[in-house]
């Protein structure tokens, strides 16, 4: 509703209407997403810095962007779904099951590991698609398909791994075709400055870029919101709600396959019972950076920061060196003063 | 009607396409013959034991398993190779929940088998269950972990190490190795038999400093940036010691990174630990023997019941802790290799 002293009536012309009012650019930043995220982050990067004096170092900060960078590749697909309004539960597990499958399948039929590789990849996507598939045909949340999937997969790793290979660890694949230049593209580092920062780093930054490219700037990210926001109505507008919703679900499962072929590739052979509970860390990543349980709001760098918040945490731990008889309490502290600063943050904006 | 024609269209492409992509896949399989992978012809690696001629027994194994770890995995190969030589039917079970496991043993005594072989984790919420096996008349064996406790519940035998004194061996070594600064890596923060180990390193070593480490071994990734974190953190830190093979094989890793030059001891052992010791990334393994332990259990139950014997006479039978180091590591290798030590 425009006021009178926003109209000029000699000239006739309006000069402001509050609905379409310019808001302030920093009032447009402070409501964003990731920015309570981000404001946590800093705070427990300078806190760290304070109380750890190895936590200075470009050498921890390399440590640091490593451990981030495993659960943040992750957080990212997680992310992606959750601001679709959707809830994976099997994602742990899904990354050792490819890696599993992926050293299987290449170290019985012989083969080149990068087709090892493709064949893991068919068989994550199928596992995203299976996901997605039944939570849109049953209408059951995803919270329970997700959950026997993660069973079932969980069931899957070690019995088929002791029924493959008679033992419940992959053997080495480290002397097959292929291994150097997948080693190379999964799990090598490089030189920055001297300091070797691991390839994962890298990857994370890109997938994080890519997920935010797709959800500000095309028409897939527009109708993962909508899907988000309400189904029902995104539906009635138009959008393929049951291919976004199942494409969501392969994205994780894209994610998870190239995590778990990080993990082959960095440890070259792969025990079955690995990844049960790293769901939780890659989900609250993306809550600690902004995305709502309920689904229709978040954004891909807000899960970054939340893993970067994780990782620094985790390790920030060890760099001050305390007891680590408390270690848990410490991270649940830490973790539980991000999100809430995150949160009145994000209130607080709002308000103003 | 159109809009289903179309629908229709776009399906029949999209599984040609699968079916385009799947038919290469399998092109490339016959394709790809690589160098490596399983070996070609298997021979059997049962090691051609004899069979008892004794009447079918039923023996339930009753175990706080972590699913898919190897330590756990070689029990099992123990345990199933003295279960087919004694003619006994092997019924195998596991919880890493105390509960739950004492639960198992209650499935057990209902399912009137003829002798328990069990781990006692948690001792005091395993007692119950086991005095009830007793009292029903069913020999029960402990093994792996319960060493201070299995006496006074009226187990009848003991087979494993003393996690504690293993420990304090590890620390002795150290200590005369003249090692400075130790820092114990464990993997499963709050498991009794862990910290018992890196309480009796902290016994056994004074020759420096020591600390604990905590790490989730659920997720590899993590175990080695923590690590790495710690020897950034603490340059002074001449020794990491792991309580599991994995973790160790992890711990090298983290050592390149951290351009750190401690040295690396660990607890139990598997096939990718062997290489490792031989070329000196690993310095040496504390053996617990996990394969005769899962064995003795076993056998033991059944000289119990064809003859009467007890092993160690009532005391405990001690599998370990022997070391493994470059001395003695070919004569391993090859049984680590099929998967048996």
């Amino acid at each position: 509703m425009s006021t009178q002293t926003d109209l000029d009536l000699s000239t006739h012309k309006v000069v402001t209407d509050e609905r379409v009012k310019r808001q302030k650019p920093l009032q447009r930043l402070l409501v964003r997403p990731e920015i309570g995220a981000l404001v946590g982050a800093i705070a427990i990067f300078i806190f760290f810095c304070i109380v750890a004096a190895p936590f200075r170092t470009p050498e921890a900060l390399a440590t640091i962007l490593y451990a981030s960078s495993t659960i943040g590749i992750m957080a990212c697909g997680v992310a992606v779904l959750m601001i679709g309004g959707e809830f994976d539960l099997s994602t742990g597990v899904a990354v050792t099951f490819s890696s599993l499958a992926a050293s299987m399948l290449a170290y019985n039929l012989h083969l080149n590991v990068w087709l090892g590789a493709v064949l893991a990849l068919v068989l994550a996507l199928a596992v995203g698609f299976f996901n997605g598939y039944l939570v849109m045909k049953t209408k059951i949340p995803s919270f329970l398909i997700t959950l026997s999937t993660f069973l079932m997969l969980t069931g899957i790793n070690l019995a088929v791994t002791k029924l493959v290979t008679g033992q419940v660890a992959t053997p080495s694949i480290s002397d097959m075709q292929g291994f150097d230049s997948a080693q190379k593209v999964f799990a090598s580092s490089f030189n920055v400055l001297g300091v070797s920062v691991r390839i994962t780093v890298v990857w994370w930054i890109l997938f994080t870029l890519v997920a935010t490219w797709v959800l500000m700037r095309t028409r897939i990210g527009n109708w993962i919101f909508a899907v988000g926001g309400g189904q029902e109505s995104a539906r009635a507008v138009g959008v393929p709600v049951t291919k976004v919703k199942i494409g969501m679900f392969m994205f994780v499962g894209f994610c998870a396959w190239f995590v778990g072929m990080h993990l082959l590739f960095a440890f070259d052979t792969v025990q079955s019972g690995q990844g049960v509970g790293n769901e939780f860390f890659y989900i609250i990543a993306a809550v600690v950076g902004g995305c709502l349980l309920t689904g229709g709001y978040g954004t891909a760098v807000g899960a970054a920061i939340g893993a970067f918040i994780f990782g620094m945490v985790n390790q920030g731990i060890v760099y001050a060196g305390w007891n680590p008889d408390w270690f848990k309490f410490f991270m649940g502290a830490m973790l539980l003063f991000a999100v809430i600063a995150n949160n009145s943050f994000r209130n607080y904006a709002a308000k103003r | 009607m159109h809009s289903t024609e179309r629908r229709r269209a776009t399906r029949t492409r999209r599984l040609v396409g699968i079916a385009a992509v799947m038919s290469s896949a399998v092109l490339m399989v016959a394709a790809c013959s690589s160098t490596g992978g399983a070996p070609e012809d298997n021979g059997s690696g049962d090691g051609g034991a004899g069979n008892a001629g004794t009447p079918t027994k039923t023996v339930a194994m009753i175990t706080h398993e972590v699913p898919g770890d190897s330590f756990w995995d070689l029990i099992r190969k123990g345990a199933e190779m003295a279960a087919k030589k004694d003619n006994i039917k092997l019924q195998y079970s596991s919880d890493p929940e105390a509960p739950n496991q004492a639960n198992l043993v209650q499935t057990a005594i209902d399912s009137k088998v003829d002798g328990i072989a069990l781990t006692l984790a948690k001792p005091d919420a395993m007692a119950p269950a086991v005095k009830k096996a007793i009292d029903a008349g069913i020999p029960v064996v402990a093994f792996n972990s319960g060493y201070d406790n299995w006496k006074q519940m009226g187990v009848q035998q003991y087979f494993g190490q003393d996690e504690t004194l293993a420990g304090k061996t590890a620390g002795e070594r150290l200590t005369k190795d003249g090692r400075k600064k130790v820092l114990c890596v464990i993997q499963e923060q709050g498991q009794i038999a862990l910290e018992s180990r890196c309480a009796g390193v902290k016994q056994g070593f004074t020759g420096g400093g020591f600390e604990i480490l905590n790490v989730n071994s659920k997720d590899m990734p993590s175990v080695e940036a923590t690590m790495t974190a710690k020897l950034q953190q603490d340059p002074s830190i001449d020794t990491v010691v792991t309580l599991g093979a994995p973790i160790a094989q992890t711990a090298v890793q983290s050592k390149g990174n951290a351009g750190s030059n401690a040295e690396i001891v660990t607890f139990d052992t598997n096939a990718a630990l062997v290489p490792l010791i031989q070329n000196g990334d690993v310095k040496w393994a504390i053996d617990q023997q996990p394969y005769l332990q899962g064995y003795l259990a076993i056998d033991s139950l059944w000289l119990y019941m064809t003859n009467g014997n007890t092993i160690g006479g009532g005391q405990a039978v001690l599998t370990g802790p022997a070391f493994i180091d470059e001395s003695n590591i070919d004569a391993v290798a090859e049984y680590a290799k099929s998967g048996t030590r």
